[in-house]
């Protein structure tokens, strides 16, 4: 016994990320909210984990799991960073099925030796255990959106239930969506321009899904509606969502997940608004 | 003009709207005084449907501001239904619909007042347009049937989701017989599938048409909803990208759903069919071409020979040469009435269907021997596949060699 607790201790010196799970999905239904792109870059302290996706240099997702959400969770450096194929990440932590029977779990375990080391997952179910070497790579640079709060123009916290439908049913065929807010009417709108016509979407600041609503004076700012898209799927996972945006113009959508123990992690999605870059005057 | 449609009402209207796409890709919207009128045909103009709403289906209902005309217009279907796609939704969020057309603002307005407030407001481009009007005359078809509509869906769950036509008519002691239709083809009447379907008198609310009298129509405008595409290809084939996820949103499905029985009148083959619903908010009524037989009806539907190339519910055609020259296409079209309308208006033909004088010159032509394996007419299916030029699948047909084997002789 005393042989197997020194191994284990010895195992356990040489990774400097352990993370366990008694229900693997309270990490992967997190992080498919915010797979739009292969690959994404993983850093982790010892609050938690955070997972970052980009996209042409105009989006960026995040998702937040604490470190309280973990069964054990130990970090042994600083801070952890690789990059990883998150593709191929979730199909390991759905080894077991993406559709369990009600009451059973896959428990999961995550290791990480250290930088030029592969991920390790431990994944089991049922007695049956499944092992997964993921390969990790250089971390890229991820965009910083430089969002504070002092330059925030409007805040609005919105139940996610009343935006659900609504985003899931937006007209593709417009190339932009644009997001107005203002203390008079029509308060927040969402319109689009597609080939049928001009759609617009009005939530009134005394509608009942409106938890709160701060807007110091009118906006009108234009994101790219395939870039934002994705973010449907945050959102039809969330209770809650929170929409801000600041002097320049850019987006900040705040997620609100509770997985399937209560506990809470967060999603955020940060968009630049579309500039129509005029052409060149000669 | 402005409709105001409230509670589960604007579920119906969503219905009706989903009913039509299944049929053609523009929607005619016409403000009448005796209600609001939705149309639509098919490209190949061998469908055509309506629905009129009453003026007491809308809370409130303003066909035309005093001292403007009447206005009509044509909007993209995809675009429409795009507005009530989700069924689902219209009925758990949806309070009230207004629809508003706007002469100096050239967009059709639909705007849906939602729980908590929330409204979203649609701007449709739309286009002038003539009236688009399908000849027919309920009065001047001899034969009808009636039914709830629960029966005729049962009756059609059976037939293979890809079949293209079904033959409808009565067989011996009174019963209706729903047969699937078949074009002969030599290899594929040994591995082909009928479906026959037989319901007894009892289940009709109205049954006047005499024994052995069918028409053959195309079963998909009835009941399911994939759009007819325009490939020659056989009906029969699994390939076809037939399997459509959505729910099924024929005219059989809204009756169904409105709990309303649906009157089948109809005439000799080749005369349009129309079926058609009706309450005191609304009717409907879908205008489906049917196949022209040439020789006069053989009766006894009861008896389905075995390697009968034909159902026994048709006489045989009259095998014709692959020669399209000699066609009159229009006799097989719904009549199309239009009225002149604004600038940019197109003229839609308008024919009247006489198939009778038609069809005599023909068999003065014709040898009136049926050949057993030889494909019927062509005509009926490049109706409903849109191209009237190019022969569809003719096995017998000449083939032009594109490409010689490679180890051929010479």
């Amino acid at each position: 016994m005393p042989l197997l607790t020194q191994h284990v201790r010895d195992e356990n010196r040489q990774y400097c990320l352990v993370a366990s799970l008694d229900n693997v999905r309270n990490f992967s239904t997190v992080l498919k909210a915010i797979h739009f792109q292969e690959h994404a870059t993983c850093f982790a302290t010892k609050n938690g984990i955070k997972v970052t996706v980009e996209n042409a240099k105009c989006v960026q997702a995040n998702a937040f799991i604490q470190a309280e959400v973990f069964q054990e969770f130990r970090v042994e450096e600083e801070s952890v960073i690789f990059r990883i194929n998150l593709t191929i990440l979730l199909d390991c932590l759905s080894i077991f099925g993406s559709n369990p029977m009600p009451g059973t779990f896959t428990a999961l375990r995550m290791c990480y030796q250290g930088h030029g080391q592969p991920l390790m997952l431990f994944l089991e179910e049922g007695g049956v255990v499944t092992v997964c070497k993921i390969n990790t790579q250089e971390p890229v640079g991820t965009l910083d959106f430089d969002f504070c709060s002092t330059n925030v123009i409007s805040k609005i916290i919105l139940q996610s239930e009343g935006l659900r439908e609504a985003f899931s049913e937006l007209d593709m065929t417009s190339e932009i969506l644009q997001m107005t807010i203002s203390p008079d009417r029509p308060y927040f709108r969402l319109s689009t321009f597609g080939n049928a016509g001009s759609s617009h979407l009005d939530y009134p600041k005394d509608c009942d899904l409106m938890e709160s609503f701060h807007c110091n004076h009118t906006q009108v700012n234009r994101y790219k509606l395939s870039l934002l898209k994705p973010s449907t799927k945050a959102l039809v996972l969330s209770c809650k969502v929170s929409i801000r945006t600041d002097n320049r113009g850019f987006l900040s959508l705040q997620y609100m997940i509770k997985n399937e123990d209560g506990q809470i992690s967060f999603v955020d999605y940060y968009c630049c608004p579309d500039e129509d870059i005029p052409e060149s005057e000669s | 003009m402005k409709c105001v449609v409230t509670g589960s009402n604007v579920k119906v209207l969503g219905k009706a709207v989903h009913s039509l796409s299944r049929i053609g890709d523009e929607l005619y919207l016409e403000p009448l005084d005796d209600g609001l009128s939705l149309r639509t045909v098919n490209s190949s103009r061998s469908a055509y449907a309506c629905f009129l709403f009453a003026p007491l289906f809308f809370q409130q209902y303003q066909p035309s501001t005093p001292g403007q005309d009447l206005l009509r217009c044509k909007i993209l279907m995809k675009s429409f239904l795009s507005i009530f796609r989700s069924l689902a939704m219209l009925e758990k969020t949806v309070e009230k619909c207004c629809i508003s057309l706007n002469d100096r603002s050239s967009c059709l307005v639909v705007q849906l007042h939602c729980k908590y407030g929330v409204r979203k407001t649609h701007n449709l481009s739309f286009q002038d347009c003539e009236s688009l009007q399908a000849v027919f005359n309920l009065a001047s078809c001899p034969h009808v049937l009636r039914a709830p509509a629960r029966i005729l869906g049962e009756a059609v769950l059976p037939f293979p989701p890809a079949l293209a036509e079904v033959t409808l008519g009565i067989g011996r002691g009174r019963r209706v017989i729903l047969r699937s239709y078949q074009e002969e083809e030599a290899e594929s009447t040994s591995k082909a599938m009928v479906t026959e379907m037989s319901i007894g008198e009892e289940d009709f609310q109205q049954l006047q048409a005499p024994e052995g009298m069918g028409i053959t129509f195309c079963l998909k405008e009835f009941r399911v909803s994939s759009s007819v595409l325009p490939l020659p290809t056989p009906p029969f084939c699994p390939s076809q990208a037939l399997t459509d996820l959505l729910p099924s949103q024929g005219l059989l499905s809204f009756a169904e759903s409105a709990n309303l029985p649906v009157s089948i009148h109809f005439d000799a083959p080749g005369r349009p069919a129309i079926f058609s619903i009706e309450d005191s908010l609304l009717d409907g009524h879908f205008v489906l071409a049917t196949l022209l037989e040439l020789d006069p009806p053989t009766q006894d539907l009861s008896s389905s020979k075995h390697h009968q190339p034909m159902p026994q519910l048709q006489s045989h055609s009259t095998p014709y040469q692959d020669n399209f020259a000699n066609d009159d296409i229009d006799s097989y079209m719904i009549a199309m009435e239009t009225t002149v309308g604004s600038e940019g208006s197109r003229a839609l033909p308008s024919v009247s269907l006489m198939p009778g004088p038609h069809s005599e010159e023909e068999d003065n032509e014709a040898e009136p021997s049926p050949v057993p394996g030889t494909p019927p007419p062509k005509k009926f299916r490049s109706l409903f596949f849109g191209s009237i030029l190019a022969p569809t699948h003719s096995p017998q047909g000449p083939s032009p060699v594109l490409a010689e084997d490679s180890d051929g002789e010479g």
